[in-house]
């Protein structure tokens, strides 16, 4: 049975969102199981459904993966986004590796104090501006190129798009200073499965606001 | 120019030392420039050696890689501990995180303030026993295999021996109840480019001692 790929998590970005916005961006339908209480994880945990004890997981290809870097690697080489040799695949996991970290970051925010969040978003902001985003301006600026490695849409253009947006939740004006990347993130949210992934209706997730995060805490018993 | 990988980091385990195991494991000879000042690491990020402004960092063919899953991610493939297609790498990938969580667990540890550090070790020890090395024992048991993917040495038995040693060292007796475990830890132990890193004298690095955390700290701070 080849079925579409099920996504086990909340319903919420967490993550488990690149995983969402990977699939969409490669074309690929997907079905959503959403944990909504502590007993829906602890029934998936007591089935043996949970490598790790942990979500994200995803069925895909009967295998139930489990850690979002095995399963984006996985989804990444399976669609063709992955680059066409050893070195751009390298180059691919270094620029996804950096909006990992900066969206790690922001991820953590809704779950600390309302000090450490203001404290935080303006780490954010500074490392956007000063350590991530010119990194990529500059490979856009170097090569010319509509994408950042070997001139063909990868994962690493899916993954700067939703960070570039998740960063500008944070702060609007943030790719005032990088005109590459304006014109990129209007490139690439122009791709036809990107365009659909960003309209109202699609499995994309908002922003956590105080009653999610108020049950992923009593899901998860943090 | 040698031709060797060169590592740029601390004189310590910390993130680059899964790479000095896999290089090591990989049969691979690599050079070592230790990051011991400040004024050290802020001159690499003057002259734009690191691409996110971090270490770890690998010269190798003639990248400057970072990142550190990018650079593992690297040298497993292009030294065949990859497994052989798409679904082994899956497999491969889950097993390899899985322990990453673990090391990061481990890692915290040191960021724990005083009064809570052997509470927190002692959950971490329990996580291992509990949520951890059964996966693997269970792998093995499945299907009898001396390594964990595709019969075959990858990159997720180099990590499982690093890991089970590094947890061996809080806690002596962690693999007892773990009997595939601990023949796995003396089969692949004695693999001969493994065995060679464990031996005195290697690249392996030690634990951070105490003494040295404030010099460390001003590094990076």
């Amino acid at each position: 049975m080849a079925g579409k790929p099920k996504l086990h998590y909340t319903c919420g970005r967490g993550k488990m969102e690149s995983i969402r916005w990977l699939l969409a961006a490669a074309g690929v339908e997907f079905e959503e199981q959403f944990i909504e209480k502590n007993e829906h994880l602890e029934k998936l945990r007591k089935d043996g459904d949970l490598l790790f004890q942990q979500v994200p997981m995803v069925e895909i290809d009967g295998m139930k993966m489990v850690q979002t870097r095995a399963i984006l690697s996985y989804i990444a080489g399976k669609y063709n986004l992955y680059g066409k040799d050893l070195k751009e695949r390298a180059w691919i996991d270094m620029y996804v590796e950096g909006t990992t970290d900066l969206m790690g970051l922001i991820m953590q925010l809704p779950l600390q104090s309302a000090e450490m969040r203001e404290k935080n978003l303006a780490l954010i902001i500074e490392r956007a501006k000063t350590r991530y985003f010119p990194v990529y301006e500059k490979a856009l600026k170097d090569h010319g190129h509509d994408y950042l490695v070997g001139n063909k849409f990868s994962w690493a253009d899916i993954h700067l798009l939703e960070a570039i947006l998740m960063v500008e939740e944070c702060k609007p004006d943030i790719l005032s200073a990088f005109p590459q990347l304006q014109a990129f993130k209007g490139r690439i949210s122009n791709i036809p499965t990107i365009k659909k992934f960003l309209q109202p209706g699609s499995q994309r997730k908002p922003p956590a606001d105080d009653k999610y995060i108020a049950n992923v805490r009593k899901i998860f018993n943090i | 120019m040698s031709g060797k990988p060169r590592l740029t980091y601390i004189n310590g385990r910390g993130r680059m030392e899964p790479v000095r195991w896999l290089l090591a494991a990989a049969g691979v000879e690599f050079e070592e420039n230790f990051v011991e000042t400040k004024e050290q690491l802020e001159k690499l990020i003057k002259d734009g050696d690191l691409l996110f402004q971090q270490v770890p960092m690998v010269e190798i063919d003639g990248m400057k890689m970072v990142q550190t899953r990018a650079i593992l991610n690297y040298i497993a493939g292009k030294y065949n501990l990859y497994g052989k297609d798409l679904k082994e790498r899956a497999l491969i990938d889950m097993y390899v995180e899985g322990l990453a969580d673990l090391n990061e667990l481990i890692s915290s540890n040191f960021f724990q303030p005083a009064d809570k550090k052997e509470e927190h070790l002692a959950t971490v020890m329990d996580k291992a026993a509990t949520r951890y090395f059964p996966v693997y024992e269970k792998v093995l048991k499945g299907h009898g295999q001396d390594f964990l993917v595709g019969n075959k040495l990858s990159r997720a038995d180099v990590q499982l021996l690093e890991i089970i040693l590094l947890v061996e060292e809080s806690k002596p007796d962690i693999l007892a109840k773990f009997p595939l475990l601990q023949s796995f830890k003396a089969k692949t132990s004695n693999i001969p480019n493994i065995k060679k890193f464990l031996q005195p004298g290697s690249q392996r690095k030690q634990p951070i001692q105490e003494k040295d955390i404030p010099r460390l700290m001003q590094i990076f701070h």
